[in-house]
């Protein structure tokens, strides 16, 4: 884009073209006074104060909607200039309230700073007070429409970044008013309660409720979902009383989600573990940390080898993963350590790593609004990933294709130009299908395969049984949606494709992950700039957990353990002697713990009492260990059934590293102390380490983990805590000097070539039947995380979502005579569940869907635990079940 | 004239009976713009036009039909005042409340109308015959104080006079 010269203020000064005139003058460090601009939003025109005065341009242009132009001059301080602005000043105020000392937004409010600055010595308007509607219906937020200044920026993030639209200008001159569709309280509107109105609020109109100014910020990278938004902590004495968008941020450039925003009440809550807790007489109770630590010294000291296993947690940061798998394999010398990686991506790491050599998002996340085509299958990425749902959103807006395949009808399929409904668990089948479209119209990337791939041929063979009349019978999508979608995604360029969970959690799951690659491949939309095949990872670090080997059969960087050369290098690292045959699973942990060859477990941050399937045989299995040591930040439903419990640190009170889903390595820095006797988890593992007799855990602080992991770890060799104070580096990283690698594959893949995998088609294992004849399919909601041990302790978040709904169509409502809100008994072939019905067509006919974020109704009691042969995944999206009335509950 | 007061119907759903009729021809008038970008305010316009108002539930099927959010429909209804959300009379009676019409005695005739017909500024009678609003100016001050009904002006009127003028309306 070229360049234009133009004067301000009489300095020469250089702006981009297209660029306004309010833009060149800030990015010149000129300031020019507004209220409805904002770098993230359309321009607007709307408060009139950004006025400046353009020679040889009749009257006051608003210096935020006028283009800058060669050889403009701009005088931003002409006396008429300042003139106007007064006045505009002095008529909003005369509708604003004058209490500014006891207003929450004191000293920081726009209106405030802007009358200083351009000077109000008087009120010439008659005062008219806007009524001050209240309205407090969120749990988080309150409107205040007295103090509204009508800049219209809640409006406009609203819509325009956040996609939503719940509020709009009502009316026009005097009487207009910013409101909700029929004035309805904002609770009861389309508001997903993110907040970033409120952030974007000049006054005090929209503030956060119980709000405190803090003392302090500390910069760090928010705990929830896999996205890795950079958050500020607001911090006041030793709490968290807030929390701030990062608009440096890489990733998430200020946006955050309902969660990010407002999730933060756990850190200082009073059911926080504080202080060590041993099972005695049967009884949980307090002990000191030598105590702890000695006593699981001496208990773990019996189970060395194959009779213990560790579980590590995608919470805890790569430090700590590191550690808890070196303490595994060095200390207990076993490889019996995995994490929730099982139930999430454990097909992404299997099947990409087949296909392209590396089993991550080949791509980053801010590139996935400039992509052309988006294929969003299996993933519900507003409620899931909500900031990489604005990105999507960004891209539909500037006019990419959406097509969205879903057997539920998500928040996503309303911006969507397609939407496949296919049944749960036929996505071979509906991504074969495709592909078959592709090649028999001739829209396949000949060139790329040739150059790029491999294995073509007998993938090519595999399509035959995949016609649409097939396709069609086994997906339920129709024909001609099925071949639109291989058009809209071969023909639009560059086409990505995002994935998460209903792709993953299947008895096939590794089989869907190769369908995503061969689609990428098979169209070249592969290691060029918003293409990729991108799965969306669950946790705040599950990147990080694999990447540090907290898995059975690789160390850091994915290393085989099995690789005689790999075991002498950590041998030598680690001065010890390591397993060479890969460990259990997470999923083969449990069955090994019920069948009592697992006789002791150490589970850092997990609760798998509620997130495993079956979870009744979970419980019987953790109840057959003769050791349970438990880490977590709350008493678990896990943790309740521990034999030693440790208070574990939260991530605002200790340092480390996150890895997000885009493989960016980002800094975790510590705001507060520990609460109580809490401590971070990787002191805790070193301590205990140490105690067992290991070697290597001397560490201080999490940096000099960091730079062992740097050492032993090819795709982290260059990472160190003093590359990463400016927005992180993707892996592979290998040295020093190397700038990280945003997209991955560019000039070969990193086996080499491309692998095309020939598949077929294979029902799911679990099958309805006259018994079971309803399929239960297990979702996530925008307002709880995972198992809820953390987000059921966020008081406006229960308000917002406050149990378990089982999501019924219409259809089989009224089949079963079930009403809306009604109990219902929820039974599959391995255990029952109780919940109140919501009957809503986003369910298709014949399926039926629950979260896991509540313990009162343990959904996965009813999934099935059978697992993909290859990934270990269980199925957890397709369980049979039937539904049933049950007894009101009584008070 | 019946109100609407479905709830949007799905496509699919569009039934028998009046309101399905108007459904169906909000449908048609949405179908014709080809999903072409811009075409709202004829959309809005050619449905209040086979109704009369824009009803929620007409708005909702706009919104849906056309990708446009809820939220931002109202705000173009509120804000251009050719476009109303409740329902209008067979007759529109404006009654001018500009500088002129003002001064000679406008709002009188508003008084006079809520107390004998309980009419007030955007209310209809339960009849449904007539409905009120109030204008800035209608560009004829020397006739003030003016009131229109429909395409008629009615000038220099009097509060006593309104009963009378009104009548001939069916």
């Amino acid at each position: 884009m070229g360049k234009v010269s133009l004067t301000i203020d009489g300095t020469k000064v250089e702006g981009r073209e297209g660029a306004t005139v309010l833009e060149t003058a800030q990015d010149a460090g000129i300031y020019i006074p507004n209220l409805c601009g904002d770098p993230d939003l359309e321009p607007y025109g709307g408060c009139r104060l950004c006025l400046v005065e353009i020679e040889n341009v009749d009257g006051l242009p608003a210096s935020c909607t006028t283009p800058v132009a060669e050889g403009m001059v701009v005088r931003t301080e002409a006396r008429r200039v300042n003139e106007v602005r007064r006045h505009v000043v002095e008529l909003l105020l005369s509708d604003h309230p004058d209490n500014c000392l006891t207003c929450p937004k004191n000293q920081h409010c726009e209106l405030q700073r802007i009358a200083a600055y351009v000077g109000i010595d008087q009120q010439r308007f008659k005062k008219l007070e806007r009524p001050a509607l209240i309205d407090s219906s969120n749990p988080f937020f309150v409107r205040d429409s007295s103090k509204c200044i009508l800049c219209g920026k809640c409006v406009r993030v609203c819509d325009e970044v956040q996609g939503v639209a719940a509020l709009e200008v009502f009316n026009d001159g005097p009487s207009s008013k910013i409101v909700t569709v029929d004035d309805r309280p904002i609770v009861e509107s389309v508001c997903e309660s993110c907040g970033q109105c409120v952030a974007k609020c000049p006054t005090g109109a929209l503030m956060p409720k119980d709000f405190r100014w803090p003392a302090k910020e500390v910069k760090t990278i928010c705990p929830y979902c896999g996205v890795g938004c950079g958050i500020y902590l607001a911090v006041r004495g030793n709490e968290v009383v807030g929390i701030r968008g990062d608009l440096e941020s890489p990733v998430s450039k200020g946006s955050l989600c309902v969660k990010g925003q407002f999730g933060f009440e756990f850190i200082n809550h009073p059911e926080r573990l504080t202080s060590p807790l041993i099972r005695r007489n049967g009884k949980l109770s307090e002990a000191t940390w030598d105590e702890a630590l000695g006593f699981i010294a001496g208990r773990l000291a019996e189970y060395k080898g194959d009779k213990v296993a560790v579980i590590s947690s995608a919470k805890c940061t790569n430090e700590e993963n590191y550690l808890i798998q070196k303490f595994a394999r060095a200390v207990l010398a076993t490889n019996n350590i995995d994490h929730c990686a099982r139930l999430c991506h454990a097909p992404t790491v299997a099947g990409l790593a087949q296909s392209f050599g590396s089993g991550a998002m080949t791509n980053s996340i801010d590139e996935i609004s400039g992509a052309a085509c988006i294929l969003a299958i299996g993933t519900n990425t507003t409620a899931t990933h909500p900031v990489i749902g604005l990105k999507i959103k960004k891209a539909v807006r500037d006019g990419a294709k959406l097509i969205v395949a879903n057997p539920r009808e998500i928040d996503l399929c309303r911006i969507g130009h397609l939407w496949l409904r296919h049944r749960p668990g036929s996505d071979v089948a509906l991504l074969m299908g495709m592909m078959r479209v592709i090649i028999d119209a001739g829209l396949a990337d000949s060139s790329f395969i040739e150059e790029r791939c491999e294995n073509f041929d007998a993938f090519k063979q595999s399509l035959e049984p995949f016609d649409l009349d097939f396709v069609e019978r086994v997906t339920a999508v129709p024909a001609e949606q099925v071949a639109e979608a291989a058009r809209l995604y071969a023909t639009n360029k560059p086409a990505t494709i995002l994935y998460a969970m209903g792709i993953t959690q299947h008895t096939h799951g590794t089989d869907n992950v190769l369908a995503t690659a061969n689609l990428a491949m098979l169209t070249g939309n592969i290691g060029k700039p918003s293409t990729g095949v991108n799965p969306l990872r669950g946790q705040n670090n599950v990147q990080g957990a694999c990447d540090m080997g907290a898995l059975p059969n690789v160390y850091t960087g994915y290393q085989r353990v099995d690789d005689p050369k790999v075991e002498e290098k950590f041998e030598t690292a680690w001065q010890c002697s390591l397993n060479t045959s890969p460990g259990l699973t997470l999923t083969e942990i449990f069955q090994a713990a019920y069948e009592k060859k697992v006789k002791a477990l150490y589970l850092v941050g997990e609760n798998p009492m509620l997130s495993d399937p079956e979870a009744t045989h979970i419980d019987e299995a953790l109840k057959k260990l003769e050791f349970l040591v438990v880490q977590d930040v709350f008493l678990s439903e896990t943790a309740q059934l521990a034999h030693v419990v440790l208070p574990a640190a939260t991530f605002a009170e200790k340092d480390g590293i996150f890895t997000n889903t885009e493989r960016r390595v980002q800094r975790v820095r510590r705001a507060l102390e520990p609460k109580g006797d809490s401590k971070p988890d990787w002191w805790i593992t070193c301590q205990i380490a140490k105690r067992l007799g290991g070697q290597g855990f001397d560490f201080e602080h999490p940096s000099q983990i960091m730079a062992e992991i740097a050492e032993l770890t090819p795709s982290y060799g260059g990472i160190s805590y003093e590359r990463l104070d400016d927005g992180g580096l993707q892996w592979p990283c290998p040295t020093k000097e190397h700038p990280g690698t945003p997209i991955l594959h560019t000039e070969q893949f990193t086996r080499g070539k491309g692998r095309f995998l020939p598949l077929e088609y294979k029902p799911s294992l679990e099958q309805t039947d006259n018994d079971y004849p309803l399929i239960l399919t297990t979702e996530r909601s925008l307002y709880h995380f995972h198992t809820g041990t953390v987000t059921r302790r966020v008081k406006g978040l229960n308000v917002l979502k406050g149990e378990e709904l089982v999501e019924m169509n219409p259809v089989d409502a009224k089949a079963l005579g079930i009403a809306d809100g009604q109990r219902v008994k929820v039974v599959s072939r391995r255990g029952e569940v109780t919940a109140r019905v919501k009957i809503t067509p986003v369910s298709p006919p014949g399926v039926i869907s629950m979260t896991f974020h509540f313990a009162e109704s343990p959904t996965n009691i009813l999934t099935n635990p059978a697992v993909d042969p290859i990934a270990k995944i269980p199925e957890l999206k397709v369980c049979a079940v039937r539904v049933e009335k049950a007894p009101p509950v009584e008070d | 004239m019946e109100r609407i007061e479905t709830e949007a119907p799905a496509r699919e759903e569009i039934g028998a009976g009046y309101a399905g009729r108007i459904f169906r021809q909000i449908q048609r008038v949405i179908d014709d713009t080809g999903g072409q970008a811009g075409t709202l305010i004829r959309v809005l316009q050619q449905a209040q036009g086979l109704i009369g108002y824009l009803p929620p539930p007409v708005l909702k099927t706009i919104s849906r039909d056309l990708k446009i959010p809820l939220s931002e429909l109202y705000g173009i209804v509120s804000f251009y005042h050719f476009f109303t959300m409740v329902p209008k009379g067979r007759h529109v009676i404006q009654i001018c409340l500009g500088t002129s019409c003002y001064v000679k005695g406008g709002q009188r005739l508003l008084d006079t109308l809520k107390k004998d017909s309980g009419l007030e500024p955007e209310g209809i009678t339960p009849d449904g015959k007539f409905s009120l609003e109030t204008v800035r100016c209608l560009g004829c001050c020397g006739l003030s104080p003016v009131m229109a009904i429909g395409d008629d002006v009615h000038r220099k009127v009097k509060p006593g006079e309104i009963k009378d003028i009104l009548s001939p309306y069916e």
